[in-house]
């Protein structure tokens, strides 16, 4: 579904290369992780495949077609993505039912009460918050809305930045099976970006270790849980996060594995 | 505040504070509701507003409140000093100098509204135009708007003034040439910190044009710091336009105008102070309480102040 071969991003100016030469490819219905510190380029990875980046070389095959950096309208019908901070992803002034209505509008498709009743309920929220303003939800409600948002076109692809970093870790699990739930039932290709290890165990088949703007190692993610992965810093980074999750990360990665 | 003290209330308040709007025009108005709830708690904001108020009720209600046509000249009733007759005394003219006051009302109401009515938009879409595309556009727009900031506000305007010839509709455009740099430098001011927000990034997702995401999404953002830059840039505007008033060049003669009332009773200061102290006041409470209204509704707006 997901082919990304030597892309290479230049940021800043002077021009340096943050992604270097990062190819990887993400079967339809499959979930592929990128994990990695902070600045290591994941997530600008993620922003070249969503057109937010036009500047970047290499290719970007999404469905069979290599994309141009600029992206058609049709495209984002196509791929969609969830930030990381559901508290800056939402526009403050408008109402979360105007805000499921944006993308149907932008896209030009018919705009109607039940495509925003249908996208609430498919999300696990109640309908009547659709006159609420963002400020009147909790972090994991807006967290939510905004998946609600990006699968309102029906994509085939989610592309998910640090999805649940900025929530607390019992609202994290919830957003994470929610996810998972919406992966199953509509076939979606999830990229997932995080730094946290736990998550990707728990969400991803593959597993994509990115290291100064390089991926170092690509492995199953069933290896990730079992804890053998063969590069230095692979085993770095797990190392890091046992001893920094302790207990609170462990069920989740248990889940994962059963 | 906890919710289910407010679900008991009923009426209007109740549908104001219910806790489930049950639709888009209720959202709003709680919003509103809120903000004004949060405008009560200042004081000097709501004698402010009160002034302005009464300036517009007095301005729509000119021919009820006076008994006298402001320009109707009675040369032998000149210099009158106030009295039950004539409220204000008269000018030298022996005109009515409260009917005049009254009638100057709609003049500087007038020139306010047009001026913010003109100066908005300009300001609102230059500003963000800059902002948002950036590169050679942001480069043309901010320096066309450096020049007109280059000079001072009132020159440009006596400039401009001189230029198009007296006239209150000069006036107004000669103002509202000056008065549109500094709303679209805040207009970018905010676009350049919103262009990079994610809610941003997430409707260009959606494939929305640079046209759409500035109007629907950004400029509204912008509105609430707009209005009240504009607010208390009344001041100035009504300044402004006595001031042009005053030096000739705004509105003609007979008309009633605040300014061009003060230069003419400028001559019987010492004998007949009220045809110069009325106007005068006048100015100074109008332009105080668009300064004050001002003030507070930055507090409630969480506006970020003047640059």
């Amino acid at each position: 579904m997901i082919d990304v071969r030597n892309l290479v991003v230049r940021l800043g100016s002077p021009p340096q290369a943050v992604v270097k030469r990062v190819s990887f490819s993400v079967e339809t219905g499959g979930s592929y992780g990128l994990v990695g510190e902070s600045g290591c380029g994941k997530s600008t990875v993620l922003r070249a495949i969503s057109g937010l980046n036009p500047d970047y070389r290499g290719e970007i095959e999404i469905g069979g077609k290599v994309l141009s950096p600029v992206r058609p309208k049709e495209f984002y019908r196509s791929v969609q993505m969830v930030f990381q901070d559901p508290y800056g992803s939402l526009h403050p002034r408008k109402t979360i039912g105007a805000q499921l209505l944006e993308p149907l509008r932008n896209q030009r498709l018919p705009r109607s009460r039940e495509a925003v009743f249908e996208a609430l309920t498919s999300v696990g929220l109640n309908p009547e918050l659709r006159y609420r303003f963002p400020h009147q939800l909790s972090g994991g409600q807006r967290q939510r809305v905004a998946i609600a948002r990006a699968l309102i076109l029906e994509p085939q692809v989610l592309l998910l930045d640090e999805p649940t970093s900025a929530l607390d870790v019992s609202v994290q699990a919830e957003i994470l099976n929610l996810l998972n739930e919406l992966r199953e039932k509509r076939g979606l290709t999830y990229l997932l970006v995080s730094h946290d290890l736990a998550v990707i165990a728990h969400m991803c088949d593959r597993v994509g270790v990115m290291q100064a703007g390089q991926i170092v190692e690509e492995v199953e993610a069933d290896r990730l849980r079992a804890g053998t992965l063969e590069h230095p810093y692979s085993r770095l980074l797990l190392e890091a996060s046992q001893q920094y999750g302790g207990s609170t990360e462990e069920p989740l990665t248990m889940n994962g594995a059963a | 505040m906890s919710e289910q003290i407010l679900e008991r209330r009923v009426g209007i308040r109740g549908w104001l504070l219910q806790p489930n709007p049950r639709g888009r025009t209720q959202a709003t108005a709680q919003q509103l509701y809120k903000n004004w709830q949060r405008f009560c708690g200042y004081p000097l904001g709501l004698v402010g507003l009160a002034i302005i108020v009464l300036l517009i009720v007095v301005a729509i209600c000119a021919p009820l409140l006076t008994s006298y046509d402001p320009i109707a000249q009675n040369m032998a009733n000149r210099l009158a000093a106030p009295s039950w007759e004539h409220l204000l005394g008269t000018d030298e003219f022996g005109r009515d100098v409260f009917s005049r006051i009254v009638y100057g009302a709609r003049t500087t109401l007038y020139i306010i509204m047009l001026v913010a009515v003109i100066v908005a938009p300009i300001g609102l879409l230059i500003g963000t135009c800059a902002g948002y595309f950036g590169g050679w556009v942001d480069e043309i727009l901010m320096r066309v708007t450096d020049v007109f900031l280059s000079f001072p506000g009132l020159v440009l305007a006596l400039g401009f003034a001189a230029a198009l010839g007296p006239g209150i509709t000069n006036a107004i455009i000669a103002i509202s040439l000056t008065a549109w740099p500094p709303i679209a430098r805040l207009a970018r001011a905010e676009t350049l910190s919103l262009r990079k927000a994610d809610f941003i990034a997430a409707v260009r997702l959606q494939g929305a044009s640079a046209w759409s995401i500035i109007l629907r999404h950004i400029l509204p953002m912008c509105v609430p710091s707009v209005i009240v830059r504009i607010t208390l840039n009344m001041a100035s505007v009504i300044l402004t336009a006595a001031g042009l008033g005053f030096l000739g060049l705004g509105a003609v003669p007979p008309s009633p105008e605040w300014g061009a009332m003060a230069s003419s009773g400028r001559e019987f200061m010492i004998e007949s102070p009220w045809v110069i102290a009325a106007p005068g006041i006048a100015i100074a409470l109008v332009s105080l309480a668009f300064n004050l209204f001002g003030d507070a509704l930055r507090d409630v707006l969480d506006a970020r102040g003047s640059e």
